[in-house]
């Protein structure tokens, strides 16, 4: 069983959204962690990138796979996780906390999934 | 994530896996752990401990018969009937233009029986090449797999874990060489143990009836927890088999690709009579077909297989395995490339999903054990 935390929104690309005024958190979920195995590369769009929903802004690399991070969102990135890239592990052990990946400044209103529905979709 | 589907073969293991917590994958039709806990931390444990890894989706081919040895001469690379009893073969089985079917390992038990491990996805081709060649030998082929469970133990502790294990018995088991096997008991049941493996580490491999295999692996675990071992996943078995620079099949090797083009060169003995793919070998592969090579690249982000490879502009060559060294702690990967750029010390790029990433041509294996 994954955590998917009910204070968060996500996407069908496995992605976290906490929305906190018009800036938006994103992380990849517990569940795409754990399906990709130990993370030892991320690449994360630089501040300033302007984001359209859908489109692939960066990557997250295990020891056997490669997942490609899509924005959840449209807006543009006001900081991005150094210190995740840094310690790319970190996005195994604290999905939802010290492993988020980037804030961005939100630009219009975001569709995205409940945590209900977010767990129908990855079946638990 | 692929749920199981009906056509998918269970391991005599599975349910010690499930009780274990492994995350699973299909591999050749096989549901088989792919980690139970964190890829690197299981490749650590190989390297610096012990790990215990299900291997039962292998195929098991028993030859048997007066004519077991000539009979392996012609169907198969290498010149089995030299090898004595007691010992084992890396060796492969070719088609009649020089491709590789299968790479195997080949066990003699007497002078006149074999064991062939082959890859669980080449079980039937194999099983079929070896039936169809045996035409006007007095031999028999059996497919054993679904009798025989394989567990593998892998590490530089592996004879500590093997010699603490209750209930098991190998003979011989300190004077057991690298590629040979010994018989022992467990629990009054009799097991063929091979000092052979798939990670660059000192290892066994033991070969247990499926109905004796969950009691096996339990005795093995327990006596190995002490000494650092954990239950591996085939994650962690192709990150240690890449830095090994072993070759898997379906990645290095292949029907079209002749050995001597995977550095294999020397698993065919051409001065035996007839066997299969004789006459391609002895011709060689065509003028500049693509050769294996290793290559090392600076950073963190790896070439994975099928990425192209190229000299300046051209391209020159094909990913076919990659990853981020857990050992090493650089990208690896290994390539066939055009034979012009295939000398140590030639720089290439690796087009890794659209960025370049210069890597150096480096001498196989990447790791090897001291």
């Amino acid at each position: 069983m994954s955590a998917v935390p009910a204070d968060l929104q996500y996407t069908a690309e496995h992605e976290w959204v906490r929305l906190d005024g018009d800036v938006a958190t994103v992380g990849i979920t517990q569940y795409a962690a754990d399906a990709l195995g130990d993370v030892v590369y991320v690449d994360l769009p630089k501040v300033g990138a302007a984001l359209t929903s859908g489109s692939i802004v960066g990557e997250v690399e295990s020891t056997k796979s490669v997942g490609e991070l899509y924005a959840p969102l449209d807006g543009e990135v006001v900081e991005a996780n150094s210190a995740v890239v840094d310690a790319p592990e970190t996005i195994n052990s604290d999905p939802y906390g010290e492993g988020w990946l980037v804030k961005v400044r939100v630009s219009s209103t975001p569709t995205l999934l409940s945590a209900d529905e977010y767990r129908a979709l990855i079946g638990e | 994530m692929s749920e199981p589907s009906a056509t998918q073969r269970l391991s005599p293991l599975h349910a010690v896996h499930e009780a274990l917590g492994a995350a699973f994958t299909d591999f050749a039709g096989w549901q088989m752990p792919v980690r139970y806990s964190s890829d690197l931390a299981e490749h650590h444990a190989v390297r610096t401990a012990a790990g215990i890894f299900d291997i039962s989706h292998m195929a098991e081919i028993g030859v048997d018969g007066p004519d077991a040895a000539a009979f392996l001469d012609a169907a198969l690379a290498g010149r089995l009937s030299a090898m004595l009893p007691g010992k084992a073969k890396y060796s492969l089985v070719l088609n009649e233009a020089g491709g590789i079917v299968d790479d195997l390992i080949v066990y003699r038990m007497t002078d006149t029986s074999y064991l062939v491990v082959a890859n669980a996805s080449n079980r039937f081709a194999v099983v079929e090449a070896l039936q169809h060649r045996a035409g006007g030998f007095d031999v028999a082929i059996d497919d054993r797999t679904e009798q025989i469970a394989l567990i593998a133990v892998q590490g530089p502790a592996s004879v500590a874990v093997l010699a603490a294990t209750a209930g098991l018995a190998i003979d011989g088991l300190d004077d057991l060489k690298y590629y040979a096997w010994g018989s022992g008991t467990f629990a009054g049941v009799d097991l063929m143990v091979a000092r052979t493996g798939y990670t660059g580490e000192d290892g066994f491999e033991l070969y247990v009836p499926v109905e004796h295999a969950a009691a096996l692996w339990a005795a093995l675990t327990a006596a190995g927890e002490p000494l650092g071992l954990v239950p591996c996943g085939l994650a962690a078995r192709d990150t240690l088999r890449l830095e090994a620079g072993m070759p898997l099949y379906g990645h290095e090797l292949g029907l079209s690709i002749q050995p001597v083009q995977a550095g294999l060169g020397r698993v065919v003995v051409t001065d035996k009579p007839a066997f299969v793919g004789r006459d391609a070998i002895l011709a060689g592969p065509a003028d500049g077909a693509p050769v294996l090579v290793g290559l090392q690249a600076d950073g963190k982000r790896a070439a994975r297989a099928e990425y192209p490879v190229y000299s300046g502009d051209t391209l020159v060559g094909e990913i076919t395995s990659g990853a981020l060294s857990p050992t090493l702690g650089y990208p690896i990967a290994m390539a066939f490339v055009a034979p012009e750029v295939s000398a140590l010390g030639t720089v290439l790029d690796l087009d890794v999903r659209g960025t370049r990433i210069p890597a150096t041509v480096v001498a196989l294996p990447f790791y090897s054990r001291s």
